[in-house]
């Protein structure tokens, strides 16, 4: 997995408090520095895919690792 | 005018299961950049009570999931005994903490710091005799004409 500047760990939470809690995070970042974000909610996977393309932050990856979810956004 | 996306809401159920899709819905709006407004009017003014002492009740809703099978064992009178409403809401609350889903207040919070805007009707608070000193703060109070004023200028309008 690529580098990243800061991390947010949404395991054990439910939809849509992944995408909530990213947003949030996002909103303290600077332009261009990288989130990752992992998650056990399955309906993250698609969510976050939706979130990106409506927001325009930028998801660079987006894998399961040992039953987690994981992804990379940057921010817009 | 600015080109953000809107999504007007009307929330008008005061149970603990029809309590979520609002205050989801408008929370994840905020988040995706949409401006968003919630209009609780009749019985949803619950949603916006310090206090949020909500139930579920089965009665009536035939969709419900019972746990373990109550509702082979239970015929529609027997949902209506003393004590089921508070015994299936208990029972709802733990397995949404299990499952992770959120804490309606917090999903409320999250709503207000999001900026979403949480009007209360008027009508509906006189016509209850609603105390508004056991709402929340930061809320407006206003009538059908101040939502249409939003909801005619919306992207997307949902009757909940």
């Amino acid at each position: 997995m690529a580098d990243f500047d800061q991390e947010l760990d949404a395991s054990g939470l439910n939809c849509p408090l992944p995408i909530l809690r990213a947003k949030k995070t996002l909103n303290g970042m600077e332009s261009g520095k990288v989130l990752h974000i992992i998650a056990t909610d399955p309906g993250s996977v698609k969510d976050f895919e939706a979130f990106a393309n409506q927001t325009g932050n930028e998801l660079m990856e987006s894998k399961e690792v040992g039953g987690k979810f994981e992804f990379l956004i940057k921010k817009a | 005018m600015s080109d953000e996306k809107k999504l007007a809401i009307i929330a008008t159920k005061g149970s603990l299961d029809w309590a979520y899709p609002p205050f989801i819905l408008a929370s994840t709006a905020a988040a995706l950049g949409y401006e968003t407004e919630i209009f609780f009017t009749f019985y949803g003014l619950q949603l916006l009570k310090k206090d949020l002492d909500l139930e579920v009740t089965p009665l009536g809703n035939p969709g419900m999931p019972m746990p373990m099978g109550m509702d082979k064992w239970f015929p529609v009178m027997g949902l209506a005994l003393p004590g089921m409403q508070g015994m299936m809401t208990s029972m709802m609350k733990k397995k949404m903490a299990s499952k992770g889903v959120a804490d309606l207040a917090e999903l409320r919070e999250l709503c207000q710091e999001a900026e979403v805007r949480l009007i209360a009707c008027q009508m509906t608070v006189d016509l209850f005799e609603m105390n508004t000193s056991e709402f929340i703060d930061g809320i407006e109070y206003a009538g059908a004409a101040r939502f249409f004023e939003f909801a005619g200028t919306s992207d997307i309008c949902l009757y909940i």
